[in-house]
């Protein structure tokens, strides 16, 4: 039986053998943390903390009043040395606070959260954010409006980035919670149904999860097929229903959070157990490519320093995946809750930089791959231009920006930047 | 208690170019494209060379030198980035040498090399833009300015003089109509030459020398279009629908189905000239209706028009629709309805 997927895609190399054995292992243990008061999306935190003073390890250091928002608190123990701006990897400058870790930090006790009478409640107060990369608070999403009721709960497993392996050693691992968390977000937002997708290509995470639940989670197998992880092609995946233009996910009936997440939140209401670690999987040209659970704060060149250092020739760091993740530009950056991984490419691995303008030699692979069934050349053609009512007619705003035309490219046309770039002016101008 | 990390040197990040994601990309370039599908010719060129002896070399060689000279003159002329290196020339002048039969004149197929990238390609500029076959625009001038070349059969003699290939022997060539256009006359008299179609397949197939380069083996040519599609380079869709809609359409009007598609240009055309990316629809709907188009002008061309072949003027015909095809098969986009608002 040909298994669920979606139209279009690609099959990049998984990258993945490096990692995907590697046990969680912890990792680095550093003397200072630089924490950013956003690490997700919507309202900065603000910090409840003043230089000098002493923090405790899950202590809460930063908070908004803000519904689009999640607490910040202390990773490690330690005086507040500083809070002055930091530049994420994202390019964003945000307010951050810099603490000068103890001596001998004792990393398996913390300060539980504060007690929450709901799944939500207990998500806002452990600070829980998405951990695929989108960083959007999970309180929010497990608030949904009352007239759009969740039918089905979707974890998202598939982790279709290449080289990422922390989701995938995170359902190895530890099956049980990642079952008890998708229960958890079920009965919070009253669905009926609750699924796991995971891509074929980890059979052993689908039958770890199968041994795990009894028959009310389903854990399902899904095609191998880059972006099956995004959300839109995940629920068509799962429910064969497109989420109509302009409407929320939430609309179809579901809700997709991802397994990481989902691991947290049942962290969160069982021990009380605030987000200030992660599985982040460090690999490429590294010496030890491996799943590190690391401390938020530490900064990534800490990290690859952890990992052994570089391996080889260096050709770009990426914060996340290679297909949406961040180029780095300054290794003293930290690691946020939505960092996924480290991924240190060698310079022959790295797509060309494209100078000047290339040559659309019509083709078809863009729109054979686009999976929101866009015409990525003629977008690019149109951007290119600075046509913004042509890119509007041709739904420049359905642009999930997975990148798979840039990829396919044979002549290296800069697609994707170039539907950002209509994106963003359409949105400027007002639409 | 755990020890903090060994406070190493800060790590240095070395010089590096950082742009927006994605970071990596597939394996595939205009360059590595190109040469799949010379390396998918290959094999009926090669078959060509052998049976047909020196001619078909001197042919590949005008072809292949005046369409690569025409590229890069163009492009120093015009003070353009070189472009000979991405191999597009090189097809065309491939596919050129491939559609004209090995006696046609070695200054005559220059012409129709030089006519090819100058007027069908670069003057549009360059790859990627042209409207109509590079290599059919070439044909064509020639067909047009030559007319007798193209359509007499002339077998040429073999590699060495010595060896007598159809049992002719010494003449160099013997000069007459083609299987084409007897089928054609036949047609005329209602079958009283009482042409036999079915005895044609075999020669067809595998060793045919009074067609041009590209028809001396219709298996050879098959197989090199299957290699491409395999491989991703071209899409199944345009020589499907285009050799389905030619068996079924002459078929249907009372004509032998297999001797028409592996007679003339039709397999190197449906499979190497109709699936150039430039001059081909980009939507899958697209490609269905263009090669189906390209069918029935072939077929119609064939067995009611003056000419007994017609798959060059089929394929530029249906490349003129293509900016129409492609306007009018935009696919729905994904979350939007049925129908596209």
């Amino acid at each position: 039986m040909l298994k669920a997927g979606f139209r279009g895609g690609i099959h990049p190399s998984g990258h993945k053998q490096a990692t995907s054995g590697v046990a969680i292992t912890r990792g680095p243990v550093p003397a200072s943390l630089i924490v950013p008061m956003s690490q997700h999306l919507g309202a900065p935190c603000l910090p409840v903390v003043e230089k000098g003073d002493h923090v405790v390890r899950g202590q809460v250091i930063g908070t908004v009043e803000a519904f689009v928002s999640a607490p910040i608190h202390a990773p490690m123990s330690g005086v507040i040395a500083a809070i002055r701006p930091q530049v994420l990897v994202s390019g964003q400058r945000v307010s951050a606070v810099e603490i000068t870790c103890d001596e001998d930090p004792d990393l398996d006790v913390f300060v539980r959260c504060e007690l929450a009478d709901s799944t939500a409640g207990a998500a806002r107060s452990a600070g829980i954010v998405g951990m695929g990369g989108a960083a959007f608070p999970a309180s929010v999403k497990l608030t949904p409006p009352h007239d759009m009721p969740v039918h089905t709960v979707i974890l998202n497993g598939c982790e279709c980035e290449p080289y990422l392996t922390c989701d995938h050693r995170v359902m190895l691992e530890t099956p049980l919670e990642v079952i008890d968390g998708a229960r958890l977000i079920r009965d919070a937002v009253g669905a009926s149904r609750v699924v796991v997708g995971v891509e074929d290509n980890k059979p052993d995470a689908v039958a770890a999860l199968r041994a795990a639940t009894a028959d009310d989670v389903e854990i399902l197998s899904l095609r191998t097929s880059y972006p099956q992880g995004a959300e839109k092609q995940l629920i068509f995946a799962v429910l064969g229903a497109e989420v109509s233009h302009g409407k929320l996910p939430a609309s179809t009936g579901a809700l997709v959070h991802n397994v990481g997440t989902a691991v947290a939140l049942a962290r969160a209401v069982r021990e009380r157990r605030p987000l200030i670690e992660r599985v982040v999987t460090v690999t490429g040209r590294v010496v030890r490519p491996g799943n590190y659970l690391t401390v938020i704060g530490t900064s990534i060149g800490e990290l690859i320093s952890f990992a052994g250092g570089f391996s080889g020739e260096v050709g770009r760091v990426i914060s996340g995946g290679p297909m949406t993740g961040m180029g780095v530009s300054d290794l003293s950056a930290p690691v946020v809750k939505g960092t996924s991984g480290i991924v240190v490419l060698g310079p022959g691995e790295v797509a060309p930089a494209v100078h000047g303008d290339q040559p659309c030699i019509r083709c078809g692979r863009c729109s054979d791959a686009c999976p929101m069934m866009l015409q990525p050349f003629v977008l690019g053609i149109y951007a290119n231009k600075r046509m913004w009512d042509q890119t509007q007619d041709h739904h420049a705003l359905d642009c999930i920006e997975c990148g798979c035309c840039s990829y396919v490219c044979p002549t290296s046309r800069p697609l994707v930047q170039l539907i950002r770039l209509a994106k963003h002016a359409q949105l400027e101008r007002g639409e | 208690m755990t020890p903090h990390s060994s406070a190493t040197e800060p790590l240095e990040l070395p010089r590096t170019t950082i742009t927006s994601s994605p970071h990596i990309a597939g394996r595939e370039n205009v360059t590595s494209i190109m040469l799949w599908v010379v390396a998918a010719l290959a094999p009926t060129a090669l078959w060509a060379v052998y049976n047909m002896g020196w001619v078909a070399v001197l042919l590949l060689v005008s072809c292949i030198v005046s369409t690569l000279a025409t590229e890069y003159i163009w492009n120093r002329v015009a003070h353009r980035a070189q472009t000979l290196w991405d191999g597009s020339a090189l097809v065309t002048g491939l596919l050129l040498a491939m559609s004209l039969p090995p006696r046609t004149p070695w200054w005559m197929a220059a012409v129709g090399g030089i006519v090819a990238i100058a007027l069908a390609k670069m003057i549009f500029g360059g790859l990627g833009w042209n409207l109509f076959n590079p290599a059919l625009v070439g044909r064509a001038i020639i067909t047009i300015s030559w007319a007798g070349v193209m359509s007499e059969q002339v077998i040429p003699g073999g590699w060495f003089r010595g060896i007598d290939v159809l049992g002719t022997e010494s003449l160099d060539a013997i000069s007459g109509a083609t299987r084409l256009a007897l089928a054609a006359s036949d047609r005329l008299v209602d079958g009283a030459y009482g042409f036999d179609m079915q005895a044609q397949y075999s020669p067809f197939l595998f060793r045919n020398l009074e067609g041009s380069l590209g028809e001396v083996s219709a298996a050879l040519l098959v197989a090199g279009g299957l290699f491409l599609i395999f491989k991703g380079i071209i899409d199944w869709r345009v020589p499907a629908s285009y050799i389905g809609t030619v068996a079924l359409l002459s078929w249907a009007l009372g004509s032998d189905p297999l001797f028409n598609v592996l007679a003339g240009g039709v397999l190197l055309g449906a499979f190497f000239m109709a699936t150039d990316y430039v001059t081909s629809p980009m939507t899958a709907t697209g490609r269905i209706i263009f090669g189906c188009g390209c069918g029935l002008i072939n077929v119609v061309g064939r067995l009611f028009g003056p000419l007994p072949e017609a798959t060059t003027w089929a394929i530029l015909f249906m490349n003129g629709l293509v900016p129409l095809i492609d306007r009018f098969t935009i696919p729905r986009t994904f979350g939007w309805g049925k129908r596209r608002a």
